[in-house]
């Protein structure tokens, strides 16, 4: 054979996969270049360990890519994207307990285990998350205040660190690790393999009815009135609506079935009833949807998508309860695919960020409408805005409170960045004196001080201790990190 | 990690099993030379390019060279990617004082192992990519009866293989950025099965395919593919062509063809024949039926 083409069968000299490509937040805001190493096993991913302190740079750790904000990019060094360790590596039918590799999407994980009759207890809005990201930023779901976040479903995991261990981690198990680990952002070691407790279900579809609250004081009674009995709660406000109407907006309620209810759970339960339409009145391609949007996509279009989804939600409120696929129900991020790109496609100028409070209780009405009416003076609205009721948790970097958060999507234009961070800025201020938190993969703003603020202190000194253990050479560290990390954790050591 | 070194600097101790099979057979690419007809600097300022940073694949002469040359007067960074360093620094050298910097990197494009290191060095000392071009080639003197496997290799592993080599990179990095342009210099010999180099033409009907799904697969992260189909071109190929007797007229000049080039990418175009007329000779030739096709001599 020539000798060009012998090439071709020639081991690649990088052993494990790496490509130089751009790395962004989900929100598009933030990102840089960066190598990303792919690896396939867990001796690759400590091999991508050797390799970071080798070079002398630092890795960060990469899931699905769906964090908002810098939570999985690395402007100064490697990224390792768990992606290619996804095998579903056992179901167990009976008990409903899922053993996964990392890199196993939310998406992978219902279309295996829906036929066989369960669903996560925790989904995110999109499906396209690892459950190692999302272990890893310990998701909620519109349910967190009946069940906690995914970190509450989690029976067990395996965890590989830079000091070289393997590490299976439980509540009985290594706890300390276990509690610090789920939520900690990849910054102590990379998921090799994640035991979920998933739920059983009766039929693929949940009974949905819908609310329309006009104040947000509604909105939160409504929420009070039925989290016992509900299994999921999402509101949806109106961010651009102020005086005796600002909060106003949607609940969706959505309750599983109970044996029985659904005639055909075969029918149902099979994937091809989740899917989500790819076209749009049987015609236009989903996938073209964005470029619509694009038109909308200011100030005044905005006001009134959201007031036409006012009057179309008021109208859904009187309707009977209706039956929906978990997917349809659970997904809706990932309805219109690439929607975000109606916030222009320009690498690194344009996109948006999202912006969550989580804010106790008791100050919830007040912070949270202070919040709305700011951004309305202020002239940066944002152009979606999701309210949902949360829970505690033991996770020991949590973002849950015993309270509720307010999601609001801000888009983000080169000329008014500044502006916008500043905003964000002075709502932190509120969100933290009131005793409330942020979540980082929602997050772009929030610096090491105001983390340093609203986590507990001795969570904080014990999460450095273990940081220093389990990777004495920093080796994890990305942009999120640099952030809001390493201060207070330097400050720990 | 790769970064810190200068692309310049390329990999271990380069190349050649490609090289072999080039020099042995004394052909070379699009190759060409650019003949001492370097353009001179021009009088008037350089219109501002809309990229900013570019590779060139098979640069050291002919369409490469040229294309080159063109970049830097218009004062894009270019990293110029050859095997023959020597004709890569004599390029550099010729483009001295152009608002644009040269960046020599030495690379045998048949070495598809070192490709992935070579893209990432180039990209990380441009700071960037918004242009691609891969106009490396191989047109090996095939006899009328000869069906030699070694040759017909080496052609595959230059046109087809290092082609994918480059672009598979360059068009994931450009995926992720949601911009940039991607250019194929393919041929019209890529439009039939002539008989006179079965396999030269079946690599660039390979290209054709390769570069059209790229395009289909990237539309919707605005990143542009643009192919081209040069015909006659005063290259290297095409002096090695009239040696052996053929008599070719009409050939336009490597710097008039990488205008031509630049022209079509910039205005999104998606395949285009160099010059025009051979979109004709193109549209022509692929309608002959295949019975009379066969007993024709081209």
């Amino acid at each position: 054979m020539a000798p060009a083409l012998r090439s071709l069968s020639v081991a690649p000299n990088r052993r494990i996969p790496e490509r130089l490509e751009y790395v962004e937040g989900w929100g598009m805001a933030v990102g840089a270049f960066a190598s990303v190493l792919r690896p396939r096993s867990v001796e690759e991913v400590l091999e991508c360990f050797s390799l970071a302190a080798q070079r002398g740079h630092p890795l960060v750790l990469r899931g699905g890519g769906n964090s908002y904000g810098d939570a999985s990019m690395n402007s100064r060094g490697l990224v390792l994207d768990i992606s290619r360790m996804n095998r579903v590596i056992a179901f167990d039918a009976n008990s409903g307990v899922a053993t996964l590799e990392p890199g196993v999407t939310i998406e992978k994980l219902w279309k295996t285990i829906l036929p066989l009759g369960f669903w996560p207890r925790v989904v995110s809005g999109t499906m396209f998350p690892t459950v190692a990201g999302a272990l890893a930023a310990n998701i909620h779901g519109k349910n967190n205040y009946a069940v906690g976040t995914i970190g509450d479903a989690c029976l067990e995991f395996d965890i590989a660190l830079p000091s070289g261990e393997h590490k299976t981690c439980s509540r009985t198990q290594n706890p300390d690790l276990f509690h610090a680990a789920i939520g900690g952002f990849g910054l102590l070691g990379c998921f090799t393999r994640i035991v979920l407790q998933t739920k059983r279900v009766h039929s693929g579809d949940v009974r949905v009815s819908a609310a329309s609250p006009r104040t947000l004081k509604e909105m939160m009674d409504y929420f009070e009135a039925h989290k016992h009995e509900a299994d999921y709660l999402v509101g949806w406000i109106d961010c651009f609506s102020g005086g005796d109407s600002a909060g106003r907006g949607l609940i969706h309620r959505a309750d599983y079935l109970e044996p029985g209810e659904d005639a055909h759970p075969e029918q149902t339960l099979r994937v091809a009833h989740q899917e989500l339409p790819a076209n749009i009145m049987g015609l236009f391609p989903k996938s073209q949807v964005w470029r619509i949007l694009v038109l909308f996509n200011h100030d005044l279009g905005m006001r009134s998508i959201n007031a036409a989804k006012y009057v179309a939600g008021r109208l859904e409120s009187m309707a009977p309860p209706y039956r929906q696929s978990h997917a349809g129900f659970a997904f809706l991020l990932d309805y219109v695919p690439n929607w975000k790109w109606a916030y222009g496609r320009r690498r690194g100028e344009y996109g948006l960020i999202q912006y969550q409070p989580f804010v106790p209780h008791e100050h919830a009405h007040a912070v949270h409408s202070e919040i709305l009416e700011r951004c309305r003076r202020a002239g940066h609205v944002p152009y979606l805005g999701v309210f949902k009721r949360h829970r505690p948790d033991p996770f020991w970097l949590t973002h849950a409170v015993d309270g509720w958060s307010m999601a609001m999507d801000f888009k983000v234009s080169p000329s008014r960045r500044a502006e916008l961070w500043k905003l964000c800025d002075e709502l932190t201020e509120l969100v933290i004196s009131a005793g409330g938190r942020f979540y980082f993969a929602k997050d772009a703003v929030i610096d090491a001080s105001d983390a340093a603020r609203f986590l507990p202190r001795d969570r904080m000194a014990a999460f450095a201790a273990l940081k220093h253990a389990c990777d004495p050479q920093t080796l994890l560290e990305g942009d999120l990190y640099r952030r809001a990390f390493r201060e207070w954790i330097d400050n720990n050591a | 990690m790769s970064h810190a070194s200068s692309p310049s600097s390329t990999s271990a101790g380069a190349p050649h099993s490609g090289a072999h099979a080039t020099d042995s057979h004394g052909h070379d690419a699009h190759g060409h030379d650019a003949h001492g007809h370097d353009a001179p600097a021009p009088a008037a300022p350089a219109r501002r390019a809309k990229e900013r940073r570019a590779i060139v694949v098979g640069a050291s002469s002919g369409i490469g060279a040229a294309l080159v040359k063109q970049l830097v007067r218009e004062g894009v960074d270019v990293v110029a990617v050859a095997r023959r360093a020597a004709q890569l620094e004599a390029l550099a050298h010729d483009c001295a004082g152009s608002p644009g910097r040269v960046i020599p990197l030495t690379h045998d494009v048949a070495r598809f192992d070192e490709v992935e290191a070579a893209f990432e060095r180039a990209v990380r000392e441009l700071g960037g990519l918004d242009l691609i071009v891969y106009a490396a080639g191989l047109m090996l003197e095939v006899g009328p009866n000869e069906f030699d496997t070694g040759k017909d290799l080496d052609m595959l592993g230059v046109n087809v293989g290092g082609c994918i080599a480059w672009l598979n990179p360059a068009a994931n990095l450009m995926r992720t950025q949601r911009s940039g342009t991607i250019v194929g210099i393919s041929s019209i010999a890529g439009e039939r099965g002539r008989k006179g180099n079965p396999v030269y033409g079946a690599t660039k009907a390979a290209m054709n395919h390769y570069l059209e799904a790229l395009r289909n697969r990237l539309a919707d992260w605005a990143v542009h593919v643009c192919t081209i189909k040069p015909g006659f071109v005063e290259t290297a190929m095409l002096a090695q062509a009239r040696a052996q007797g053929r008599t070719i007229k009409g050939a336009i000049s490597a710097e008039d063809c990488a205008s031509a080039i630049l022209r079509a990418a910039r205005s999104g175009k998606n395949e285009v024949f160099v010059p025009f007329k051979w979109r004709i000779v193109g549209f022509v030739i692929r309608n002959i039926p295949s019975f009379v096709f066969k007993g024709m001599n081209i």
